[in-house]
């Protein structure tokens, strides 16, 4: 085999070992499955009523439907933070000690770590868009549309679970990388168009709210799965993206290779 | 015709201020277990870490089955395996599991993992254990579990980072029995142990080392023989007959005698066996001295520390972090 087949064959095997690590510890899940659920009842039921959306809304301009991609983006946000702590966990065990004495590509520790955490997103996706569908999201963007959201929601997830992998080699302890995580990540979804319109925002915290990537990709995946204004935010959403890969792969495998030959 | 089969020269290794490794050289003979001897925080372990490729030295260079450890640690740790105090395991994988996970990144083929994982098993006694997971397992079963994970790819070459620390008198017994059983299989074997009854009954080459390097090597034999020689051991019936049993020794042995009063134990140098046990006894019997234990003893590898470094070998220095 050659070196890129042998790469993919031990990325799989760790895939195999989250999974079974999941099957095992169904509660893993809690933070895909029941968060975004209650996550989207709470806001839609509670919010609903109070929050005018306008045509950000769809064509029904209703809050439901504003509000999906916020949750979908928020959700993944999250699990990808959660890959770091998963992998600070390792960290701290003799387990990767194990993987550094084989001869297998040492990267697929953290391949197959992101691409786990990608699977938890898909799944998450998958409940909130069900959950979202009975209490009146409806997403009127087309097939296309819809899977290009979804597509660009996976691949955020990807990215931020390299910026957890950067800051779960980062960290001592994957208890402070829990702290690290809520100061971090509630703060860019709040100051975000995931939950309220930017323009209902202090006009000083605007330009920050309008331009941070948290609100380029909600409203790429608003847009495209709502069938509005598409294509405004497509293109810089996927470059925010990549550009967060581009930074945050290089540094988390580096950050893990210099913490595990000390 | 044997070779070497693990290589270290000039090992210098430090962590900021602290010197863990300060020119360790040590070499591993094909087939052969070698017992690395020393306390806590000699930099037993560093060593170790640095043979299996999981940490780079500061200086010297080190060869493992030929392959140079820095040159090439893919080739080094498709030849090794590694087992240790932290045994490494997924706890929420089953023995079985585990052994499947760490053969296939081994990169062993399917029908290869399932025999061998089955044989090994079956070998170290884990095969009613195999469907659970690890969480549930024994301190020695884990153990078992690490070692037998180690051989999945049949290495030639194991590492073991004190196999048996922590472990009861019965885990113990039975680490000792398969890690006999490896070298007597042609495995070469760098095991490192604080125990001087481990080395002395594993190994067929001991290295001591303390504070980052290498301070004796040799056979147990060999490194007893450095301390000093056979002495004749006499432990009497009654405290108050020391005194006789010392003049008695003494007019036949080498040098002062050794008294321990507390244990009624007193000993002597001797330099041939000869007559000199009979003529004890006879001596001590006329002498009116009850004696309840009489026999030659040679000294124990904790003496042998103890002249070698000035200090008992399980203390537990409190500077150096291992």
């Amino acid at each position: 085999m050659t070196g890129i087949a042998w790469w993919a064959h031990d990325g799989l095997e760790m895939i195999r070992r989250n999974l079974i690590h999941i099957r095992r510890t169904p509660e893993l899940l809690l933070d895909v499955t029941l968060s975004p659920i209650m996550f989207v009842l709470l806001f839609s039921i509670v919010f609903g009523g109070a929050i005018r959306v306008g045509g950000a809304g769809g064509q029904s301009e209703s809050y439901t439907n504003f509000l999906m991609a916020g949750i979908f983006v928020q959700t993944v946000a999250f699990a990808g933070m959660y890959t770091g702590v998963l992998l600070a966990n390792d960290l701290q065990k003799g387990m990767i000690d194990r993987f550094r004495s084989l001869p297998m590509a040492q990267s697929s520790v953290l391949t197959g770590r992101t691409l786990t955490d990608v699977m938890r997103a898909a799944l998450a996706v998958a409940i909130m868009w069900i959950v979202g569908l009975a209490v009146g999201f409806r997403p009127e963007g087309g097939l296309a549309g819809n899977l290009a959201g979804i597509g660009i929601i996976l691949l955020f997830g990807f990215a931020l679970s390299w910026v957890g992998v950067a800051a779960g080699a980062a960290v001592r302890t994957p208890e402070a990388l829990q702290g690290i995580m809520f100061a971090v990540v509630f703060p860019l979804t709040f100051v975000s168009s995931a939950f309220v319109p930017v323009a209902s925002m202090p006009e000083w915290i605007q330009p920050f709210a309008e331009n941070q990537p948290m609100t380029v990709v909600v409203n790429a995946v608003r847009d495209l799965t709502l069938g509005l204004n598409v294509g405004t935010y497509t293109q810089p959403a996927i470059l925010w993206c990549v550009g967060i890969l581009l930074v945050a792969f290089p540094l988390g495998l580096w950050l893990y290779n210099r913490r595990t030959t000390q | 015709m044997s070779r070497l089969m693990i290589e270290a020269e000039g090992l210098h290794k430090y962590f900021g201020e602290t010197k863990a490794l300060v020119g360790l050289d040590l070499d591993v003979q094909e087939g052969t277990i070698l017992g690395v001897l020393g306390p806590n925080g000699a930099g037993k372990t560093t060593a170790v870490r640095i043979l299996t490729t999981l940490t780079h030295p500061t200086k010297g260079k080190a060869r493992v089955a030929g392959i140079d450890v820095l040159k090439h640690p893919d080739q080094v740790r498709a030849n090794i395996g590694v087992a240790g105090q932290y045994a490494a395991l997924d706890e929420i994988l089953t023995g079985r599991e585990n052994l499947t996970m760490i053969g296939r990144l081994y990169r062993l083929d399917r029908a290869t993992v399932r025999q061998r994982a089955d044989d090994l098993l079956e070998h170290f006694e884990l095969t009613d254990a195999a469907g659970r997971t690890v969480k549930t397992y024994s301190g020695g079963m884990r153990r078992r579990l690490d070692l037998a994970a180690a051989l999945m790819p049949q290495p030639p070459v194991v590492f073991l980072d004190e196999p048996t620390t922590g472990l009861d008198p019965k885990g113990r017994l039975s680490m000792w029995d398969l890690i006999a059983g490896l070298a007597k299989g042609g495995t070469t074997v760098l095991m490192t142990t604080q125990y001087l009854e481990e080395a002395d009954r594993l190994a067929d080459d001991i290295l001591v080392i303390d504070h980052g390097k290498g301070i004796a090597r040799g056979t147990a034999d060999e490194l007893k023989r450095q301390v000093g020689g056979e002495r004749l051991e006499v432990t009497i019936s009654e405290a108050p007959d020391l005194d006789a049993a010392r003049r008695v020794l003494e007019a036949m042995g080498e040098g002062p005698a050794r008294v321990n009063t507390e244990d009624r134990r007193v000993s002597v140098a001797v330099t041939s066996h000869g007559a000199v046990l009979t003529r004890a006894i006879r001596e001590l019997d006329g002498a009116g001295v009850g004696v309840d234990d009489i026999g030659f003893r040679r000294p124990t590898l904790d003496e042998v520390f103890l002249t070698l470094t000035g200090r008992p070998a399980e203390e537990k220095p409190a500077e150096v972090a291992e």
